[in-house]
This record gives structure tokens, C-alpha cells and sequence, in this order.
């Protein structure tokens, strides 16, 4: 095996993560090597239009996200059954190549609601801590939002987020989200244009009483240059963000909005094409010494010797990694010790169609795949969630990312889905119709877990991740609930039809169809090492010059999408390495 | 149960070409050589299925293809015939392809499908065979059951068998018929709205009759214009529906 020449830092990924330590480590001068397992990506050639809209192989052949023929996952709902691999796309799309998911996410751009980081806490002050129940592990993030505060707003003027301030300085600002955390800025552009649902949405919201405001998104509104000189153009609403490169350098990503400068850097390589399959540690396992991947152009395999290795894969990656790695104890759900694998979580979305009639057009082909209307009246700190009956928060909103008929146009109720009348419907469908969601936290519970799989191994012969997952009754509950509000909402627009249901209370989880990509836990943040696997700078309590910053980090997930936070704990993890770790390298919280 | 490592699948287009099946069983090396390697204009407008001879297909199979996608896709004021806008073009050369080969699923061992629905398709074959496997049962059933091959039934009993195929009525012994009617009309509806190079949808007449727009994808001017949206379709190579 070929040994390259020792680096200060090598990262694993080239995502959000990965290009943020990448360029927060090099300006604080260590020399970066950066590993991906997929190909390298650039706006021309891999983006370009018209081919990157070719929908077959954007969203048939996937071509933007992770091939299953190598590696995968195994799922199973419980631990009596024996798990079977995730064969073809389903559930959730992971993401490969230069930029990772954010290269084919949509946009959506959250920060955390306060209460969000210290659920724990506001559950006791507010409803007693009898509110949870026994087989579910809730707890606080190790560190405030008013830490996070200065992380969240680097990270949406580095993305040129698109919204609208609801809290700025202490001030209630109006047409923003009244119950956010203050924020020191406003958001760097104004929000993107409303499409008729989005109108629709914010119309009824506030015949209901409730706020809308904005969905902050990383489509920009407008021209933009980042602080890092990086430039955005603005969205023309193609309707091709989710699945989809950014044919018009308007979707904030890693390649468009960070790669640009790093590129040019001395300190920094890029290995794309490098699957990392281990990380080595010292032989009394204290310490990391680097990484063996192999370079998928020529099959050798290579050791890479780092002083930092930085886990910024994907979040089931940076789990499976450290599983295979030996870094921390794997989880036992039987006696509860271990905490490698633990707290794994995901997101619940409910979706409702409204159908409207053929002088009513939505023209579900346009899309701005962050923007739309939401409301936060109804997530957490805002719920009674003794009265609502469950624990978690979430929000209502209206979106259009952009449809198209290979990807998939639901007809109206009661339209065939095949034969006379079926290309009606569709076309009634494209045109005539529109979506609000509801979208729900997902708690964390003792047998809702990441572990090796003991019986399917992936190409390099190494033990697949294995998901252990089931809806709870209490996820179930919120859904319901949050789509019952959405159903009262939605009445005075008076639809000629809704389609669509929450899950039901015994619904399994199939892992078939397409619900989300919100993908957390499995090596969380905790104040104690019993908690989790990473401590408040996602560095890992075993192996201290092991840090994984990512969705891999949230002890449970919140209402919002995830990407906000991800991006904030980059650069949170950053200021810690830069800050600290390079002063005295070791345990930063002992 | 390790299986050679297959670096990204290879992402090569076989639209120009007509490699067959084993030509994409090539090295991994010139697999990734095919990701960033330049590919020529979409100039060339495919064969109407009249006057096309199919590669991947029998005659038997390419029979079903045809009566199947004008049963499931009839023409109507919205659009043409399945065959009519080339969809079973689409299909013989989509099945070539290293996706309907199987380039992006995991299709090693062991295969254990007691789990149910929500765990997926877990047997091994590669779509490609599933298509093809499920039209030999199908048909087969057809002639046990009906006395004729699908294409020669009437359009009524077309429908029936169709039906019970979705419902997966028939046992059939190597894929189930609702797997198979699954992954079969799934790839029709993507021939009949996929661009033209593809194989189906042609002169745009599927985009033309649900209203869809094709690769514009530029509507900066229509977001908040509350309207029918006023232009015509264009394709991946500049033509004008």
C-alpha cells in the first residue's frame, strides 16, 4: 500500500462540512487534503444546461446522487427482524460527488428555534419531564443558541440566503418569524417571489390567525457576491433544484458558493474518486493516524497520514465510519451503553395535494426549490405539547420546488392512474394543483438505532450500516395533529379536492418511496460522554483529533430542515479546532 | 459475498450508439473516462416505432410492448398513443442502458424477501430482466387463460389482464406481476414524457398535451403571473414543440 506524504488534515467528504472546515482550516494555514468518494462537479460541464434538466438522468438514472451498487445501507423496523439492503433509491437520496447533498438539495435554510437546542429543558420547565416517555432519549445540544447565533448567520452570508428577519437586534420586525431567536442581521437578500400556492398559503394563514413569513432559501433573490468573493446569480425559477445541480448559479453549494476559493489554494488538495474505507487509529486507539481509502480511477489503495481527520461524509457515513473505524463503544439498545449508532432520527412529512380548477394555475413546472410561505405558530416553544399530546415541534408551509412529468405528477382523486383519462389528470395535476406539507420533528428512542450489518457487506468486504427504524406512536400523533391543522387552513381556499393523509398511527416505515433526505443522529453531541459520541465541538470523546460535524450530530430532529444547523456546526467546529485544538491539541472539554 | 468493486456507475450515453447489452460491461476505467467525456448535440430525431427494429426485445416481446403501451397510454385530445409518440422505442433503448442493467442498485446476496412491501424489490434481478422476464410471464399467462398472446386480444380483455397484473392476481414464478407491472408502466410514463432523444415523446406532442414546457426552464417572467403559461415546449436540442 502507497503511503502519501503526512498532511495537517485530512477531510472526509467534499459537502457542506467538508468545504467549510476546508476553508476555515487552510486560512488559519494547515495544509487540507480532501478526499470524496464520487466525482469532482463544476457548474459547466456537470450543471450546464439544457442536459443537467434532462430529467431521466436527473431523476431516473440519479445521476447527482449516490450510486447503491458498491455500498448501501440494510433496514429492518426492529430488532427481531433480520435487515435486508436499501437495493434502489428510496426513503432518502444521498448524496456523492464534489458538494455532496449540497448540490442537489432545494434550498430550504433554517436556523434552529431556540427551544430547539435545549428541548430537554424546555419540556421540564414548561410540562415536567414525566411528558416523555420511557423508551425516548430527548436531550439538550451542549451549548446555547446564542453561541450558535454568529455560526448561523456566517453560514447564510456565505449561502446568499433569501428571507425576511422576524427578530432583529430584539426587534420584532414585521412579515418575518416572530418567535426566532434574535438574530444579528438580516438575512443577506429579500425573499424570493410568491407563486399562487405560496399566496394561497400566506393568505389563509393569516385568515387562521397565524404569522407567515418567508421560507428563508438559498435560491437567490437576487445578484449576490458572498465574503468570500463568491458570486450568485439570481434564480430564474426553473423548477429543477431537487435532484439537480444549479444550471444558473443561483442554489447556494459547496461547489458555488466555497470550492471557487478553495480551488485556488496551495494548502488544499482535492482526491476526488477517493473512497475512504477506514479510519486508522494509534495502537492504543488514543489517537487518529489518518486514513485508508482507495482511488476508485486506478483500484490501489492508499494510506493517508493526517495529524486531524474531520468526518464530513454524509451523516449515515460518518456513523458507519466510525463503527468500522473502532472510534467510541457501538451502541447497545439491550443494556443502553455504547453511544456510537444511538440517537439516530429522521424527519416526518405529511404532504396534502389541493386541486384546483382549470382557471386556477399553478404551473407546478416553476420552482424555487427553498422558497414558499411557512409558519412557526404551532412549532416548538409555541406548543402546548401536553395538550397536543406529543413531544417534538414542526411547521406548516407551501412550496413549489418544481415539478415535471418523468419525475411523477399526481392526478386528482378518483382519476385513473392509467389508460382513458389518465393524461387529464396529469395535466391537471401540472397545472391546476398545488402542495402544503406539514413537516414534523422526529424524536430519538432506545431501539431506533445505527449498527454494522452481520450478514451484508459492501464491495470492499466491510460490514454495511445497518438502520434500525420505526415510526413512534408519539411522531405518528404529531403528524395527525399538524395535518389537522393544515386540513383548517386550507378549507376557506376552498379546493375542489385535497388528497393526501398523515400517516397513520400503526403505519410502518417504507422504505421505498421518496419522503426525505433529513437523515440525523447515530454520533450526537452531548455534555457527557454517556450522552453521545461527540462532545460540544464534535470532537470525539475517544479519539480526540476525530471531529464529525454534521446532521450525524443532532441528538433528535427538530421541525425545520437540517442544512441551517449542519452548515452553523461547521463552522462552530472550525472556531474550536482553529481557536483551541491547534493551541492544545487534545480533549477540548474534559 | 464481496463482489468486485464497480467504481461510479458508468454514466455513458447510449442514445447515439447501439452497443448492445454486453458493451457496457466494460472496464471501470472507461467507465469514468464516460462521465466527463464530451456528448454530441441531440441532432438526431429517433425512428417512429413503426420503422423501428427493436435490439433488446423479441418479436413476441416487442408485440406485447406495443399493445401494452397503447392499452395503458390510449390517444386522446391530450396526446397520442404510447406508440404512437415512440414509447416502446424508448423502452428497447432504455433497456440497454447501464441503469436498466442494474448500474445503480445493490443486486448482491443473499436475497430475502420476507419482509414485506416496505422493504422494496429484494430479488436479483436487474430491471432489465424484470421487464423482460415479466412480459414472457405475462404473455404466457394471456395464452394459458385467454387463448392468445396479449397483442391479439380486444382492448376490453387488454384492460382485464392489465388490471389483474397490478393487482398482482397471477403467480408467476420469477417475478411477481405487480412488481412487474410496477417497474414496466413506470418506465412507459418516463418514455412518454422524457426529451424526444430519448426515443418517445416525439415532436414534444406528450409535453404539448398536458401543458408541461419541456427544458425551458427558465421562468423568471411567470412566477407570479397568475395565467396560463403562454409558450410552447423546447427540447434538449432546441426544437420547438
Amino acid at each position: 500500500m502507497a503511503v502519501k506524504p503526512q498532511t495537517d488534515a485530512v477531510i472526509i467528504g467534499m459537502g457542506w462540512t467538508g468545504s467549510i472546515l476546508a476553508k476555515q482550516l487552510t486560512d488559519a494555514g494547515l495544509n487540507v487534503v480532501a478526499l470524496e468518494r464520487g466525482p469532482d462537479r463544476h457548474t459547466q460541464p456537470d450543471f450546464a444546461y439544457p442536459r443537467v434538466v434532462d430529467a431521466v438522468e436527473g431523476s431516473i438514472h440519479r445521476k447527482f446522487l449516490q450510486p447503491l451498487n458498491n455500498e448501501t445501507v440494510t433496514v429492518r423496523h426492529n430488532r427481531s427482524q433480520a435487515a435486508v439492503p436499501m437495493r434502489r433509491i428510496g426513503s432518502f437520496k444521498p448524496g456523492t460527488g464534489v458538494g455532496g447533498a449540497g448540490t442537489h438539495w432545494s434550498g430550504c435554510h433554517f436556523r434552529a428555534m431556540p427551544d430547539d437546542l435545549r428541548l430537554r429543558s424546555h419540556i421540564e420547565e414548561r410540562f415536567g419531564l414525566d411528558l416523555i416517555p420511557d423508551d425516548m432519549l430527548v436531550q439538550d445540544y451542549p451549548f446555547s443558541w446564542e453561541e450558535m447565533e454568529p455560526h448561523f448567520d456566517m453560514f447564510e452570508k456565505v449561502c446568499g440566503t433569501s428571507g425576511r428577519a422576524g427578530v432583529l437586534n430584539g426587534q420584532r420586525r414585521e412579515g418575518g418569524n416572530p418567535f426566532e431567536g434574535s438574530r444579528s442581521a438580516e438575512y443577506p437578500l429579500g425573499p424570493n417571489p410568491d407563486y399562487l400556492g405560496s399566496e394561497m398559503f400566506t393568505w389563509a394563514a393569516r385568515e387562521a390567525g397565524y404569522n407567515p413569513y418567508p421560507i428563508p432559501a438559498s435560491n437567490a433573490s437576487a445578484s449576490y457576491v458572498n465574503p468570500y468573493g463568491c458570486q450568485m446569480g439570481p434564480c430564474n425559477a426553473c423548477g429543477f433544484c431537487s435532484d439537480y445541480g444549479c444550471l444558473n448559479y443561483s442554489k447556494a453549494s459547496p461547489n458555488v458558493n466555497i470550492l471557487p476559493v478553495l480551488r485556488r489554494r496551495q494548502g488544499f488538495e482535492l482526491r476526488a474518486n477517493a473512497q475512504v474505507l477506514r479510519i486508522n487509529l494509534s495502537e492504543d486507539r488514543s489517537r487518529a493516524t489518518g486514513v485508508t481509502y482507495v482511488d476508485l480511477e486506478t483500484g490501489e489503495e492508499h494510506e493517508q497520514p493526517a495529524g486531524l481527520v474531520l468526518l464530513c461524509a454524509y451523516q449515515l457515513y460518518n456513523v458507519h465510519l466510525m463503527l468500522l473505524s473502532g472510534i467510541g463503544q457501538p451502541y447497545d439498545p439491550v443494556t443502553g451503553t455504547g453511544t456510537v449508532g444511538r440517537n439516530y432520527a429522521y424527519q416526518n412529512l405529511n404532504a396534502l395535494k389541493l386541486h384546483f380548477d382549470e382557471n386556477t394555475h399553478h404551473n407546478t413546472f416553476i420552482g424555487i426549490g427553498g422558497a414558499g410561505a411557512t409558519i412557526d405558530d404551532l412549532n416548538v416553544g409555541q406548543l402546548d405539547m401536553r395538550d397536543a399530546g406529543f413531544i417534538g415541534g414542526g411547521i406548516l408551509w407551501a412550496r413549489q420546488p418544481g415539478s415535471g412529468p418523468v419525475r411523477g405528477i399526481d392526478p386528482p382523486p378518483g382519476a385513473p392512474s392509467w389508460g382513458r383519462g389518465w393524461k387529464q389528470g396529469v395535466r391537471q395535476g401540472l397545472l391546476h394543483s398545488c402542495e402544503f406539507e406539514a413537516q414534523t420533528g422526529v424524536m430519538s428512542y432506545r431501539d431506533n438505532y445505527l449498527s454494522l450489518d452481520p450478514t451484508y457487506r459492501d464491495a470492499w468486504g466491510r460490514p454495511m450500516l445497518r438502520m434500525t427504524f420505526n415510526w413512534k406512536p408519539n411522531e405518528a400523533a404529531a403528524g395527525q395533529w399538524y395535518v389537522d391543522k393544515l386540513r383548517a387552513l386550507i378549507a376557506p381556499l376552498n379546493p375542489l379536492a385535497v388528497d393526501g393523509e398523515a400517516k397513520a398511527m400503526d403505519e410502518s416505515w417504507n422504505t421505498t418511496s421518496y419522503q426525505s433526505t433529513h437523515n440525523t443522529g447515530g454520533a450526537v453531541m452531548a455534555a457527557t460522554p454517556e450522552g453521545g459520541a461527540l462532545n460540544r465541538y464534535c470532537q470525539s470523546w475517544d479519539v480526540p483529533n476525530v471531529f464529525a460535524p454534521g446532521a450525524n450530530a443532532f441528538p433528535q430532529n427538530h421541525g425545520y430542515n437540517p442544512t441551517g444547523l449542519v452548515g452553523a456546526l461547521a463552522y462552530w467546529t472550525a472556531e474550536a479546532i482553529t481557536g483551541q485544538y491547534l493551541n492544545d491539541p487534545g480533549a477540548l472539554v474534559r | 459475498m464481496t463482489h468486485k468493486p464497480d467504481p461510479t456507475p458508468p454514466l455513458r450515453d447510449i442514445r447515439q450508439t447501439r452497443l448492445g447489452r454486453r458493451g457496457f460491461l466494460g472496464s471501470s476505467a472507461a467507465a469514468l473516462a464516460g462521465v466527463a467525456a464530451f456528448r454530441p448535440a441531440h441532432a438526431q430525431t429517433p425512428p417512429a416505432t413503426a420503422e423501428y427494429t427493436p435490439e433488446f426485445f423479441n418479436a413476441a416481446q416487442w408485440a406485447f410492448v406495443i399493445a401494452a403501451a397503447d392499452t395503458l397510454i390510449p390517444a386522446d385530445e391530450y396526446g397520442p398513443s404510447g406508440s404512437e409518440a415512440g414509447v416502446p422505442v424508448f423502452l428497447d433503448r432504455h433497456m440497454q442502458t447501464p441503469y436498466a442493467q442494474g448500474s445503480i442498485w445493490f443486486r448482491e446476496g443473499p436475497f430475502d424477501e420476507t419482509l414485506g412491501r416496505d422493504f422494496g424489490y429484494q430479488g436479483p434481478l436487474a430491471l432489465a430482466d424484470i421487464v423482460q422476464t415479466g412480459i414472457d410471464q405475462a404473455d404466457a399467462w394471456c395464452r394459458d387463460t385467454r387463448g392468445a398472446g396479449f397483442a391479439d386480444l380486444d382492448e376490453e380483455a387488454r384492460i382485464a389482464v392489465l388490471t389483474a397484473l397490478e393487482k398482482g392476481e397471477p403467480e408467476f414464478a420469477r417475478v411477481s406481476a405487480s412488481r412487474f407491472f410496477s417497474d414496466f408502466w413506470k418506465e412507459l410514463q418516463v418514455g412518454y414524457f422524457a426529451d424526444p432523444s430519448w426515443g418517445g415523446n416525439r415532436d414534444q406532442a406528450a409535453w404539448k398535451g398536458i401543458g408541461y414546457p419541456g427544458v425551458r426552464a427558465d421562468y423568471s417572467d411567470w412566477v407570479t403571473v397568475r395565467e396560463a403559461y403562454p409558450l410552447p415546449p423546447v427540447d434538449l436540442a432546441g426544437n420547438r414543440g
